[in-house]
């Protein structure tokens, strides 16, 4: 009969109102400044650059090699090389600079360091009063510790840690290999006397 | 004690008015009645307001605002803040004097009407013999402010919302006054007090004798109801201030406090309506159930004003908005007839109330509520099926 519909309508709101009271299955809401989401791990807002150890700046894993900077669609990133007293470069980014206005968030930074230098964070709470100097962060702002990258993506962070392990043992064992092969002589010498 | 409880406001009136000397009396006694029943029902709108945005927020599934205050409790007194410090903008082009005359337009009738509402025993502000057909003549202004709104803001989409409403609200006017007249040509009179007066006493010694128990009551309760959310433009009839397709129709223009006072004046207008409703159908001021009869008119009044604000927030929960076409079909292809043979209904009720033989009183009411459900089904049927009133189904042409 006509009308049959609204009553259907009216027991299911009022299904609704009761049992947000008791269940919380219903009460989706998330109460943002007081509870948190927990981020999912493949969440991503902005480039960061980690470093080993504890020393940021000299635990920067960045080299300065820029093809960060030329890769970046809106060419948000802007790098100097650190120069020694005679112009060499030394393999460090004297600036390092990212203006958050600008960047899209693509992660192709991420994808074309050789060095997983330059990692996405998550962190996603960065309004300021000053819209050009509190966006354009430095690499004093940018430098995250390997921890903090293991914290918030884990998954990938154990591969990277993984990796450069790997890579280091090889090094490692390159460098202990050609240093056996130099003193050889003396070594068998030690050992015939 | 119950007679202390009872006319407690009563006598706080008389003693005030009394305490005054001779000359001021006589136009003390109004005003004190005029400013009672603003602090009341601007109270009760504050108090709404906050109910609503919560219940709606349930119904939802969402908290609604709980941020003002312990549990959001203090929203409204923030939401009075801000419409009372907000820039009052009135466009160039617009009708200065009319722009600013509607709020106050749409807010006057409105008081006006509670002035012969019964809130409980001898708690009415004028007895009035025709109180009904001031009550209508008064909430027919209501239309006129609307379009006062519309046509003074001198913006294509406030003029329409303003020519919808007025459509809307002339169409359901028909079915709401109609709705009444069963109750007025049973109790012979148009005063409020006289139809309060009329459901006294009780059937079979508990269950109280209100209209909304008869067949014919029931349907026309059930037609005011509609008819009366039409009137106050609430959800799901609430087309002329469709923000989809008409921004805010007629409130367009309005900001701050300007703005708040169009609300206040829809939600008085909503308690005005519910308490005519209670008055009409539901028994005024009287009791349900015999045994319940010592708690005080007044609050069997609240109680059930309560009831109906809770029952509007519920609709507005759960029913989307109708199309124009729709809306206007309702008015005159359903709900008109049915109306309008629903006083024939009542007039057979009146007519076999000398009935005496074995089982004429549950012969009179089968009689009577199958009278409304065959032509209610049949002509429901007809427009579902025949004349577009049901659902669409769309399909795709190939």
């Amino acid at each position: 009969m006509l009308g049959s519909g609204i009553v259907k309508g009216f027991v299911e709101t009022a299904r609704n109102f009761v049992g947000s009271f008791h269940d919380p299955e219903r009460l989706v809401t998330i109460e943002y400044p007081d509870e948190r989401q927990e981020l999912p791990e493949n969440s991503r807002n902005f480039p960061m650059l980690v470093y080993d150890g504890d020393d940021p700046m000299k635990g920067l894993r960045c080299v300065a090699c820029k093809i960060c900077e030329k890769e970046c669609p809106p060419q948000c990133i802007y790098i100097e090389v650190e120069r020694d007293a005679k112009g060499k470069a030394l393999k460090h980014p004297r600036i390092f600079d990212l203006d958050i206005s600008v960047c899209m968030s693509c992660q192709i930074c991420v994808e074309v360091c050789p060095f997983d230098a330059i990692k996405m964070d998550t962190a996603f709470e960065l309004s300021t009063d000053n819209r050009f100097g509190g966006l354009l962060l430095n690499k004093h702002q940018l430098a995250k510790p390997n921890s903090y990258y293991r914290a918030i993506h884990p998954l990938e962070a154990a591969e990277v840690d993984e990796r450069l392990a790997a890579e280091q043992a090889k090094a490692a064992a390159k460098a202990k290999a050609a240093a056996a092969k130099a003193p050889a002589p003396a070594a068998v010498n030690a050992v015939a006397t | 004690m119950f007679e202390l409880f009872d006319q407690l406001f009563v006598n706080l009136k008389h003693a005030v008015v009394g305490a005054l000397p001779e000359g001021w009396r006589g136009l003390a006694s109004p005003l004190i009645s005029a400013a009672a029943i603003l602090g009341v029902f601007a109270s009760l709108f504050a108090l709404t307001v906050l109910v609503e945005r919560k219940g709606l927020g349930r119904i939802q599934n969402r908290p609604g605002p709980n941020r003002v205050g312990p549990a959001g409790l203090l929203q409204p007194l923030a939401d009075f803040i801000k419409a009372l410090t907000k820039e009052d903008i009135v466009p160039v082009s617009a009708d200065k004097v009319l722009h600013f005359l509607a709020p106050v337009v749409m807010l006057a009738p409105v008081l006006l009407a509670y002035a012969v509402l019964p809130f409980g025993r001898n708690m009415v502000a004028v007895d009035f013999d025709a109180g009904l057909l001031f009550f209508f003549a008064a909430g027919a202004c209501v239309e006129l402010a609307v379009f006062m709104a519309g046509w003074s803001s001198h913006n294509k989409f406030s003029l329409l919302g303003a020519m919808r409403a007025i459509a809307q609200m002339i169409s359901y006017e028909l079915p709401l006054i109609l709705a009444t007249l069963g109750v007025v040509m049973l109790v012979g009179s148009l005063s409020l007090e006289d139809i309060v007066d009329s459901q006294a006493g009780h059937h079979w010694g508990w269950l109280a004798r209100w209209w909304v128990f008869t067949p014919w009551g029931l349907a026309a309760f059930v037609i005011f109801l509609i008819a009366a959310t039409a009137e106050s433009n609430r959800a799901p009839f609430d087309l002329p201030e469709g923000e989809a397709e008409l921004v805010a129709g007629h409130l367009v223009e309005y900001s701050g406090f300007k703005y708040a006072i169009f609300f206040i004046a829809e939600y008085l207008g909503l308690f005005a309506v519910s308490a005519l409703a209670i008055t009409l159908f539901l028994g005024g001021w009287h009791a349900p159930v015999a045994g319940l009869d010592w708690l005080p008119s007044w609050f069997w009044f609240g109680v059930k004003l309560a009831g109906f604000i809770v029952f509007f927030i519920w609709v507005r929960g759960t029913l989307p908005r109708v199309r124009v076409d729709h809306l206007m079909g309702f008015a005159w292809k359903f709900l008109l007839p049915l109306v309008l043979w629903n006083l024939v209904v009542a007039a057979v009720w009146w007519y076999s109330r000398g009935w005496a033989f074995a089982g004429a009183g549950i012969l009179r009411w089968v009689g009577c509520a199958a009278m409304i459900l065959i032509p209610y089904s049949l002509l429901g049927r007809a427009l579902y099926t025949r004349h577009g009133l049901g659902p669409r189904t769309y399909r795709l042409v190939a």
